[in-house]
């Protein structure tokens, strides 16, 4: 059970926020002008990694704002929590 | 006092007598004892049998690691519970234990047989068994094996208890109140942190509390004296919490942590009814110091499990600290120093006793001090076989080998009446790795001690390794310490003498003059598993120690393995050939001790399961006999029976009414979300699949919702109601999920569009009026307005007033049938309801439920999410294209809508089905197929909905099947248990395919 920093209220126990999985997978602007496995990239493929990995995360049962965290998967351990749409801090 | 009562000690109250009954027959402890100490104290021994086997099992140990004591306390009573380990168990006034696993009795099981064929059930037995005949697993196997498994026996009654649940943050949390988890406590409670203590005993102070040794010695007392003044001394704190009779469960990340505190467990039970039974503390601890303690392993050697066979510790614990013994003519089979201090107390109390050592030699002061006092050591030797059923009665030992891997000389046969083994410690890492905390293993004495690596927790005392007193009180001393930024502390200049282990030796399995197929050297003692199936298992190709453990069940039961593990580990490292650090272990999932259900779910139990959710409206619907299903949280009336019907025919009438005149539907728990801002209509035409631009304010319009893989995941009726105003509806469960969609995509995708969204689901209320008299009953109630269809037509929104109040009037349909849906606001919604039922009473107006409402859409072809949609149909699928915009540049999902599987022509479709017998009604789930006689059978498809309607007066349904869109006409079957039921592709709208009734 994580203890999670929000970018918009602070520490707040994980039972409050669910995750969204991996970040910075932009939705494509002209989807209509994919190929299937161009779209498939978009739609399926994700990294999965043991180790540091960047995911979406939503205050769900707070504020209800999304943000990105910085989540090493094998510990647990959190880097960086930074708000949607800021660059991703190098890690 | 019994015979084996020898001794007074501080920790059991003699004076006060408790009685308590085993096995139906009264015995007396006294208050202190623990139901183990009690029996023991009473000269039993034997209390359980074993799992497979059904051997006579004893007590073994005083901890939570006993494998074999366990038992059923207070059978027949609503308060039973199976399985509770004897040894943990306080003693209380009138309680009733009973022996498990045995019948008809603990004496005389018959289940005793399969210790006769023992041989033909090695491991795996089941699973290579029971594979044939197949016709036999129904009937015979299945019922065999139920009938045999599991070990206690439920409870039938609801649990009158009460558990509770607690959140506790502290700076400070020390699991462990034994001498190390006392010093560490102290040090962080003086240095002003927030500090909680837990034991899982009733008294702090481990071992040490009890240890009376001369050899022993801090600060020049024997430290039991000294132990005891620290506790004193810790109990005067004040950021202090201790938390006796309370066990770590869990060991989470970031230091959350879960504790279960019994609190009337111990109580009599006429004390017991008053209040809570067991918290669960959920702990937030910003430094965590695990002072858990080791645990004795036993040594495995033939018969080693007889009852009188016990770890050499916990005959020192029932002495000095029970003042039980647990035999009158001792034998200690060891192979390492600590099991000399049981020799020393028993003989000091005047108790024959006898040592077994392994070792050749031991050089240490409790060693010397044993051979001073006379006590009887055979050196280099090992038990190869015990005797005696019920009980111990006598072993027999043999020299080891120069490497001691085998047995020489003559066999030498010595009485007992128990024997006590130690076959080392193991260091309790469970909490450790819990938290994700990696282990070292430590050669010299077979270990395996934690690898520190986290900032936020620290192991001391015995479960880190720490095995001599001296170097548990200085290592924790200045681990803590250093832990907690402290220079100085109160354990500084401490002194501290003790005896030390200088010879080690450890064998896994002891070697026997007999092979090892017709030994039984038992690792798991409450799973029945030996040496013998841990090498069968090996041989048989399984390499994982994950596997081993699966296929042999070592480690698997109640106890968890506390006992076995490492021996299992150690027999598979010896035979494979490769060493315990790289074999690793398994892996130590929580909870550390089994939990009891009530304890995980606290008070959220009967009405407090979930929260329910209940329309303005509901009284109405209870008085008015309706009957309730769950839709989510929301109790939403099913249907209305009038004079006992049943729901077939409640809802033949309320369906028939419904068209015929006019029914109602308390529509009020629709997800509703407000939707606005100036680019409300390019948000919904980007999260529907069709186009939104141009609908008129004041117009509503049917909306499919995709998710990006182009399956259907949601639909509604959205309404415009401004400019820049919408009204959105979903379905009843997928309320909330909708909402968090289009926060989603607005936050992260489209952050520049302006709309904001919120949920007004239960702001509103709904009474939705359908039938040929629903205008009529409108009119009524809406005097002044014109329902016209010019003034008022299909899909179009009007704002009103009744009683004074503001309302909505959507005029749009889920039945087919000229339909109104007024909107109020949720306070209003109950006298709306009254007011439309009043008004509606002449034309025949009829309340009906959520079954009604199912049998009407489906009449008419309308899918319902969820019922007719799996997350697999797309609106293709659905032969929903009409609703696909092709115009449209980009919509969630509409890309998928023609990837290379979404343009499959085979994809389940949805169809009609009509069955050949009108009067046959279709199972929902039932599979379809098109050919009955080639094997294996295809299935192409299943029924999503089916009804039998009184409108058309024949079985209707719904179903999708694969390339069913060509399929129009065909004939397939349904194959049920006793038949197979012809049916008829037909079209999925049933009634009124022109839409002549929604202007009717």
């Amino acid at each position: 059970m994580f203890i999670i920093n929000c970018p918009y209220c602070g520490e707040r126990d994980q039972i409050e926020f669910s995750c969204g999985g991996e970040a910075h997978i932009v939705r494509p602007k002209q989807p209509t002008e994919l190929s299937d496995d161009e779209w498939a990239e978009y739609l399926f493929m994700r990294k999965n990694i043991k180790g540091v990995q960047f995911e979406r995360w939503n205050h769900a049962h707070g504020c209800r704002k999304w943000f990105n965290m910085v989540r090493d998967t094998s510990n647990d351990k959190i880097h960086a929590v930074y708000k949607m749409g800021e660059k991703p801090p190098v890690i | 006092m019994t015979k084996y009562r020898i001794n007074k000690t501080r920790f059991v109250d003699q004076t006060k007598t408790v009685s308590f009954t085993f096995d139906g027959k009264e015995y007396h402890g006294f208050e202190g004892d623990t139901l183990a100490s009690a029996l023991l104290s009473n000269g039993i021994h034997l209390v359980g049998r074993s799992f497979k086997y059904h051997r006579p099992r004893g007590i073994m140990s005083c901890g939570s690691e006993e494998p074999n004591a366990i038992c059923q306390i207070n059978d027949n009573t609503d308060l039973t519970e199976p399985n509770v380990r004897v040894t943990e168990i306080e003693l209380y006034e009138g309680l009733k234990a009973s022996s498990q696993n045995c019948w008809p009795s603990l004496n005389f099981d018959i289940g005793g047989i399969n210790n006769l064929i023992s041989p033909f059930i090695p491991a795996g037995f089941y699973y290579k068994t029971f594979m044939w005949p197949k016709s036999f697993w129904k009937k015979i196997y299945e019922p065999l094996i139920r009938l045999s498994a599991g070990l206690g026996k439920s409870p039938t009654q609801p649990d009158p208890d009460i558990y509770d649940h607690k959140h506790e943050h502290c700076d400070v949390l020390v699991i462990g109140g034994g001498i190390s988890g006392i010093i560490s406590a102290k040090i962080a409670a003086k240095n002003n942190l927030k500090t909680i203590l837990i034991e899982d005993k009733n008294i702090l102070g481990g071992s040490t509390i009890y240890q009376n040794n001369k050899n022993f010695i801090i600060d020049n007392q024997k430290s039991n004296k000294w132990l005891m003044n620290e506790i004193s001394e810790l109990e005067k704190l004040d950021n202090l919490i201790i938390k006796t009779r309370t066990s770590l469960a869990a060991f989470h990340s970031y230091n959350y942590l879960l504790a279960k505190e019994n609190i009337s467990d111990h109580l009599p039970l006429d004390k017991k009814n008053c209040g809570i039974r067991q918290r669960l503390w959920k702990i937030r601890a910003d430094k965590v110091i695990v002072a858990a303690g080791a645990i004795e392993r036993p040594l495995i050697f033939n018969n080693n499990d007889r009852p009188g066979i016990l770890l050499a510790n916990s005959v020192k614990k029932y002495l000095d600290f029970y003042g039980v013994s647990s035999g009158l003519n001792n034998i200690i089979f060891t192979n390492n120093d600590s099991a000399y201090e049981t020799a020393v107390s028993l003989f000091e109390k005047g108790i024959s006793v006898k040592i077994i050592d392994i070792r050749k030699k031991s050089s240490s002061n409790i060693v010397k001090n044993a051979e001073d006092l006379g006590i009887k050591i055979y050196w280099n030797s090992t038990v190869v076989n015990t005797f005696g059923y019920k009980k111990i009665k006598s072993i027999e030992i043999m020299n080891l080998s120069e490497d001691g891997s085998n047995v020489t000389g003559n066999k030498h046969k010595i009485q007992c009446d128990c024997l006590s083994i130690s076959g080392g410690w193991t260091p309790m890492v469970h909490m450790h790795t819990q938290s994700g905390g990696k282990l070292d293993f430590r050669e010299i004495d077979q270990v395996f001690v934690p690898s520190e690596k986290s900032e936020n927790h620290i192991n001391v005392g015995s479960c880190n390794g720490d095995f001599e007193l001296e170097e548990i009180v200085k290592n924790t001393n200045n681990k803590v310490k250093k832990f907690l930024n402290i220079n100085e502390s109160g354990f500084d200049k401490i002194s501290v003498l003790c005896s030390k282990e200088l010879e080690k030796k450890n064998i896994w399995l002891l070697p026997n003059t007999i092979s090892e197929g017709k030994t039984k050297s038992f690792i798991d003692f409450q799973n029945d598993s030996t040496a013998k199936d841990i090498k069968l298992a090996l041989r048989e190709g399984f390499k994982s120690i994950e596997h081993v453990k699966r296929y042999t069940t070592t480690g698997m039961a109640t106890d968890q393995g506390k006992l076995s593990n490492m021996h299992a580990l150690g027999i598979i490292a010896d035979t494979a050939g490769v060493k315990m650090g790289t074999l690793g272990t398994t892996t130590f999932r929580p909870p550390f001790t089994p939990l009891t259900f009530g304890a995980i779910v606290g008070r959220s139990v009967g009405k407090f399961f979930d929260v329910v959710r209940k329309t303005s409206i509901h009284e109405w619907h209870v008085q008015n006999n309706a009957k309730f299903e769950n839709v989510g949280q929301w109790k939403r009336p099913w249907y209305y029976p009038i004079n006992n019907e049943n729901l077939h025919e409640a809802v033949q009438r309320e369906s028939k009414t419904a068209r015929d005149g006019a029914g109602i539907l308390d529509a009020s728990t629709l997800g509703k979300i407000d939707i606005q801002g100036s680019d409300a209509s390019e948000f919904l035409n980007r999260v529907y699949t069709n186009a939104w631009s141009k609908l008129g304010i004041g117009k509503c319009r049917y909306g499919l919702m995709l998710n990006e893989d182009g399956m259907v995941y949601d639909d509604g009726v959205t309404t415009r109601l401004g400019e820049n105003h919408y009204l959105m509806t979903t379905t009843t469960g997928g309320a909330a999920n909708v909402l968090s969609k289009l926060e989603d995509y607005l936050q992260t995708e489209w952050p520049e569009l302006d709309v904001y969204l919120t949920s007004v689901t239960d702001h509103y209320s709904t009474a939705s009026i359908c039938g040929p008299n629903s205008k009529k009953i409108l009119k009524k109630l809406f005097p002044n307005k014109d329902f016209s269809d010019e003034a008022f037509p299909h899909m179009s929104y009007q704002d009103a007033i009744i009683d004074k109040i503001e309302c909505r009037i959507m005029r749009i349909s889920f039945t087919g049938e000229l339909s109104y849906e007024i909107n109020i606001e949720s306070k209003y919604g109950k006298s709306l309801w009254e007011n439309c039922i009043k008004a509606g009473e002449e034309y025949k107006i009829t309340p009906y439920g959520t079954e009604t409402m199912h049998l009407l859409r489906a009449e008419k072809g309308f899918i319902i999410v969820g019922q007719d949609t799996d997350g697999t149909m797309t609106p293709i699928d659905l032969q929903m294209d009409w609703i696909v915009s092709k115009k449209k540049y980009d919509f969630i999902g509409k890309r998928s809508l023609y990837r290379s599987d979404t343009i499959r022509e085979d994809r389940k479709q949805l169809v009609g089905l009509l069955t050949d017998d009108p009067n046959e009604i279709l199972e929902e789930g039932a599979q379809i197929v098109s050919e009955l006689d080639k094997k294996p059978v295809e299935m192409i498809g299943h029924v999503t909905s089916s009804y039998f309607s009184p409108n058309l007066n024949k079985s209707i349904a719904l179903a999708v099947v694969k390339g069913g869109k060509k399929m129009k006409g065909q004939k397939l079957f349904v194959p049920m248990e006793n038949k197979n039921i012809n049916v008829t592709v037909s079209d999925f709208i049933f009634l009124d395919k022109e839409n002549k009734r929604i202007n009717a």
